[in-house]
């Protein structure tokens, strides 16, 4: 008998002494809201994210106001050209080396979903979003939304995302609460997060 | 061994793993009890997680209707487990991950132990996972020669320390700030000798110590809060970031899971998604949650295996009460809450489930024999049962579980005698007469005589009225 058969065998015998009666799940709970930017916007900020509400032509001018001049910023090959600044250098993921990202100073990122309920921006590893290395190694993520992407609540954003992609959902910088219940803003993660929110 | 008693729901072998304690939890507790710092430290975190934890269920208007939810799936879990298992596996052959089962501890150490030596590494990197507590994975790697870095803060802190985890969330809520400063300073290899007692200059030297490992290791082991039937995709929780270096970094992930995690579909999520980091951080979310289906080429581990746990968890199953213990999404809620955990802290228990989940799951996986004592680690309160995002009812299994634990050899006759006397209206209002005679012996009387002393050991016999109700009823 292989492990395999042990185990189904098992649990198809625990279930045989005391079957349970079939179950019907209750699904009475919020699937949808409307999606309240200011509490997209209120929530981020509550842990720690740095906010920015722009117009697209923006993007660039308020990246150029996050990060140092002539930053190394480390971008999937997807985002577009126009959201970066002049004088930043840019590091296009053509599989880049974990050495490279980890040393850039930052990352620029797309992204999948947005939650207002929870402050909640999630990556699905499109070509906007790239491979889930680059949105962990550097210090520095900036996450650009727009508001279409943006839902009211975890089942909503359940129910737009793909399974099969790699998703990331991050909800403020890297913490911990390790150290007496303290919460600390950054550990391994980017210790600083903006999201850049779009009309 | 014959074929029929393999296939029988079997509990967790002995001699390896953590589950069962060095001795019974009275003796444990009496000694935590003592420790002052201790009970400080437990004190203070346990109040400030309850209050961010109840600050956010606040704010959710259908947080009731999310437990019926979370409860109901659970329940359909355990009906349908093995199809259920049978689709998981299905669906991560079909998405690139290779599927193991291990009947027991020792099946699941072997496996992830030839696992790793296949990569040829000597070290591998760790993400903060039970069921790998459960099984003693480290002692197996230690074993063989291959070195775990636990890269969880609070598991780095237990790690370097020497020491035993004591919270199934937080498991170095037992160290203070002043405590895990010295551990660094003792254990971590090229720490600043100038290292302060402030939280972030701790977190701070953790992410420099670990770093290296993560970009140099190429395999890594994790747990799995969900994995869903339907679609292969499996989840993992986390604050810091060091489960997205491990699930990302290394050429080879492992993850090891307990079998009743599976869920059946990916809108179970919508649930727990919102339950767990609310009942367990007092989070809205937790900052990183991670999913992954099998492998994706050119993103992540190119080569993903699950390893399927069973390690008593087909026992639990074939008790009718006891099988809602399995429902439990380890968010720890319960020991937050509890009052005998608050004192005691999660050692005393002996098991790697600690507090009042603890105290009804590790003597169902062990066998009650082997965990006596952890059912009567409870007031029966039921501040439990009322935060349980899953809505398992503890007190219940408590009571089950007291049931079958060994009782005292004097007790049945005890019992006897009290039928008996009961049974005879003369020989009662005797008893009752005699009860009288203990006020006359003041404070010593509030003891009982051996073999009944165990009974007072922890409370005081209570008062005897000055009058029987027979007594008045004559009177009248």
């Amino acid at each position: 008998m292989t492990a395999r058969e042990v185990i189904l065998a098992r649990l198809r015998a625990a279930l045989d002494t005391a079957a349970p009666l079939p179950v019907e799940v209750p699904r009475d709970y919020r699937r949808d809201g409307p999606a309240d930017l200011d509490r997209l916007v209120d929530r981020l900020t509550d842990y720690r994210a740095h906010v920015h509400q722009v117009a697209e032509a923006e993007v660039a001018d308020t990246i150029a106001g996050i990060v140092p001049a002539a930053a190394s910023i480390v971008v999937p090959p997807g985002l577009p050209p126009a959201w970066l600044p002049p004088t930043v250098t840019v590091l296009p993921d053509d599989d880049l080396d974990n050495a490279r990202i980890a040393a850039a100073d930052a990352v620029v990122t797309a992204a999948a979903v947005a939650i207002a309920d929870t402050g909640t921006v999630v990556l699905d590893g499109s070509s906007d979003q790239g491979r889930r290395v680059l949105s962990l190694l550097p210090d520095l993520h900036i996450c650009v939304v727009h508001t279409a992407q943006v839902v009211a609540t975890v089942p909503a954003a359940l129910a737009r995302l793909t399974p099969r992609r790699p998703l990331t959902w991050i909800s403020g910088p890297s913490a911990t609460s390790d150290i007496e219940l303290t919460r600390v803003e950054g550990v391994h993660g980017p210790r600083t997060l903006h999201v850049i929110l779009l009309p | 061994m014959t074929r029929t008693f393999l296939g029988m729901p079997a509990t967790a072998p002995k001699g390896v793993g953590q589950l069962r304690g060095a001795e019974p939890f009275p003796a444990a507790a009496r000694r935590a009890l003592a420790d002052a710092q201790l009970r400080r430290n437990l004190g203070h975190a346990t109040a400030t997680i309850r209050a961010k934890s109840g600050a956010v269920i606040g704010e959710v208007p259908d947080w009731e209707q999310l437990r019926a939810a979370g409860s109901a799936i659970k329940a359909d879990v355990l009906a349908r487990l093995p199809e259920l298992l049978e689709q998981l596996e299905a669906q991560v052959t079909a998405a690139g991950g290779v599927v193991h089962w291990a009947a027991d501890a020792n099946e699941a150490n072997a496996i992830v132990v030839d696992l790793v030596r296949a990569t040829g590494s000597d070290r591998v990197i760790k993400v903060k996972s039970m069921a790998t507590q459960e099984i003693g994975l480290n002692e197996a790697f230690e074993s063989a020669g291959i070195v775990p870095v636990e890269t969880d803060l609070a598991e780095l802190i237990v790690q370097l320390g020497d020491d035993r985890p004591s919270h199934i969330l937080v498991p170095a809520i037992h160290r203070n700030r002043a405590e895990i400063r010295e551990i660094f300073l003792r254990a971590m290899p090229g720490v600043d000798p100038a290292l302060t007692d402030e939280p972030a200059v701790l977190a701070a030297a953790a992410r420099r110590f670990l770093r290296q490992a993560f970009l140099s290791t190429p395999v890594a082991v994790s747990g799995a809060n969900f994995a869903v039937a339907e679609t292969g995709t499996l989840a993992v929780v986390e604050s810091e970031g060091n489960g997205r270096m491990c699930l990302t970094l290394p050429e080879t992930l492992i993850t090891v899971m307990g079998v009743e995690k599976v869920v059946p579909a990916w809108r179970d999520l919508d649930v727990f998604l919102q339950l767990l980091p609310r009942a367990s951080t007092g989070e809205r979310m937790n900052p990183y949650t991670s999913m992954w289906t099998g492998v994706t080429p050119g993103d992540g581990p190119q080569e993903f295996h699950l390893v399927l746990l069973d390690n008593g968890r087909s026992a639990v199953l074939a008790d009718e009460v006891g099988r809602q213990a399995l429902h439990c999404i380890r968010c720890s809620a319960c020991l937050n809450v509890c009052p005998v955990y608050e004192r005691t802290g999660g050692h005393a228990y002996g098991s790697v489930y600690p507090g009042p989940i603890g105290a009804v799951l590790s003597p169902q996986l062990t066998g009650v024999a082997d965990n006596a004592s952890l059912p009567y680690a409870s007031s029966l309160c039921g501040a439990c049962y009322d935060a349980c995002p899953v809505k398992i009812n503890i007190p219940e299994l408590l009571v089950h579980l007291r049931d079958q634990a060994p009782h005292p050899p004097g007790e049945s006759a005890v019992m006897a005698a009290a039928a008996y006397a009961m049974d005879h209206p003369a020989l009662f209002a005797a008893a009752q007469r005699a009860t009288r005679l203990r006020r006359l012996t003041g404070r010593r009387g509030q003891a009982l005589p051996p073999p009944l002393s165990g009974w007072t050991a922890g409370r005081d016999l209570p008062d005897p009225p000055t009058q029987t109700f027979r007594q008045w009823w004559a009177s009248r």
